[in-house]
């Protein structure tokens, strides 16, 4: 009888290596970062500083950066694995699979989307959000984000066994983050017309508990598929 | 079909195994057994479906037909996958970890009761704990997935091409972890492409022809 080690320990372990990998190519982890600032950044200017229409176009503008910028990595999630032989190990190890690759999704949130979360207070400044909008704006993106880590985490490990599967990758994984979109950022346009936003917010936080369970398991058997 | 009872001692036993991609068979169907304390070299030229053969054992494919007993019971790719370690010819480590934070993982991973440190040791890599294991040579990476078999409690090593990369010493090294696998009861089953190198202890072998 072979020892397995608990579901936490496996976890930590794989935690810390990850978060470890990440900080030793900070430079790549950033660029999801940068790449969100500039577009943010870049509307203002390019639109000019009238506050009425950047407040209006706002919610829309956080959220697509915040998607695009998570897509970014998508691809790098699997494909380092793949390639020096780490994920065969991962494969054979005595942990289940899908709780690997849930906790790698959440290294991906931590290191793409939570930085942005944080940030999040500062881009709405820039973009001139009302105050009031702030509260669905977090809610949206605090319940959303994750949820496109994990779809996205399905997609990934589907293309993973193609090469330069980068364009494969975004066109399957767009429409799958279209109605995570429309949710995320329809909460803050019907806050901002002074309608209820609760609604979308629940549906965002019911796909993520549903994600959550079975988006490492859908992973997990995609891997497996690729390996083969 | 064949109906003779399992082989009693037998650790891993497979019967009509074989497996084919494309259409096109790549080796089988094959009957063989291996048993505690036994080792099994898996020869053929290249392309003649040794890795592949290692990988279904692995539970990295899916064999096409017949089926695998892995103490004495029979067992599907998920099973085989947990009671085995796997040396294939990735190395299975990150290179922008050190190889003790490499080893470190893998200890966790298989709850292992031996300290990395001492792994690494083992196979001749002390002093070279925080070096990135991209910076070591092909030959210090091949020994640093041979720590990780050190550091797994499976029963049976799939060992691919173990000698590549490796010099007198290293070769020295894998006969003697596979020589003191086998004095444990545990089986190994490896492949070489020739026959330069071979463990000194009682090995059966398997031949696969295109």
């Amino acid at each position: 009888m072979t020892l397995t080690p608990t579901l936490f320990a496996s976890a930590r372990a794989q935690l810390r290596r990850d978060l470890r990998l990440v900080w030793r190519r900070r430079g790549d982890a950033m660029q999801p970062m940068l790449f969100a600032v500039m577009v943010i950044a870049l509307f203002p200017l390019a639109l000019g500083a009238e506050s009425r229409m950047l407040a209006r176009i706002a919610p829309g503008v956080l959220w697509v950066a915040v998607l695009l910028a998570g897509l970014l990595t998508l691809d790098s999630l699997f494909r380092s694995d793949l390639e020096d032989g780490s994920l065969e190990q991962l494969l054979l190890s005595p942990v289940p699979l899908a709780w690997l690759i849930a906790t790698r999704v959440a290294v991906h949130w931590m290191v793409t989307s939570l930085p942005l979360l944080l940030l999040t207070p500062l881009f709405a400044e820039l973009l001139h959000l009302p105050g009031q909008l702030m509260t669905p704006l977090l809610y949206s993106l605090a319940l959303g984000t994750p949820l496109l880590s994990l779809i996205g985490a399905v997609v990934a490990a589907l293309t993973v066994g193609i090469r330069r599967s980068g364009m494969l990758l975004s066109v399957l994984a767009l429409p799958l983050f279209l109605p995570v979109l429309v949710f995320g950022s329809g909460a803050v346009v019907a806050a901002s017309q002074g309608l209820p936003w609760s609604g979308a917010i629940y549906l965002l936080a019911a796909g993520l508990a549903l994600a959550v369970v079975l988006a490492p398991l859908a992973a997990a058997t995609a891997l497996r598929i690729t390996l083969t | 079909m064949n109906h003779s009872p399992p082989n009693p001692t037998a650790l891993l036993e497979c019967r009509g195994l074989s497996f084919s991609r494309n259409e096109e068979r790549i080796f089988g169907p094959l009957d063989f057994s291996l048993g505690e304390g036994e080792a099994l070299q898996v020869l053929g030229g290249n392309g003649t479906g040794k890795t592949t053969l290692l990988r279904v054992l692995a539970g990295l494919l899916a064999a096409d037909s017949g089926e695998v007993r892995f103490e004495q019971r029979v067992v599907d790719q998920g099973h085989l996958a947990r009671g085995c370690a796997f040396l294939g010819h990735l190395q299975g480590h990150k290179g922008e970890l050190s190889a003790l934070e490499n080893l470190r993982f893998t200890a966790v991973m298989q709850s292992s009761q031996i300290p990395p440190e001492r792994a690494l040791a083992d196979v001749g890599l002390a002093g070279f704990e925080d070096n990135l294991a991209r910076r070591l040579s092909a030959g210090q990476n091949k020994r640093l997935g041979l720590a990780r078999l050190i550091l797994s409690p499976a029963r049976l090593w799939l060992l691919d091409e173990p000698y590549a990369n490796l010099d007198l010493d290293g070769i020295a090294l894998v006969n003697k972890l596979i020589t003191g696998h086998v004095a444990r009861n545990g089986a190994v089953l490896l492949t070489t492409h020739g026959a330069y190198a071979a463990p000194p202890v009682r090995v059966r072998t398997l031949e696969l022809v295109a």
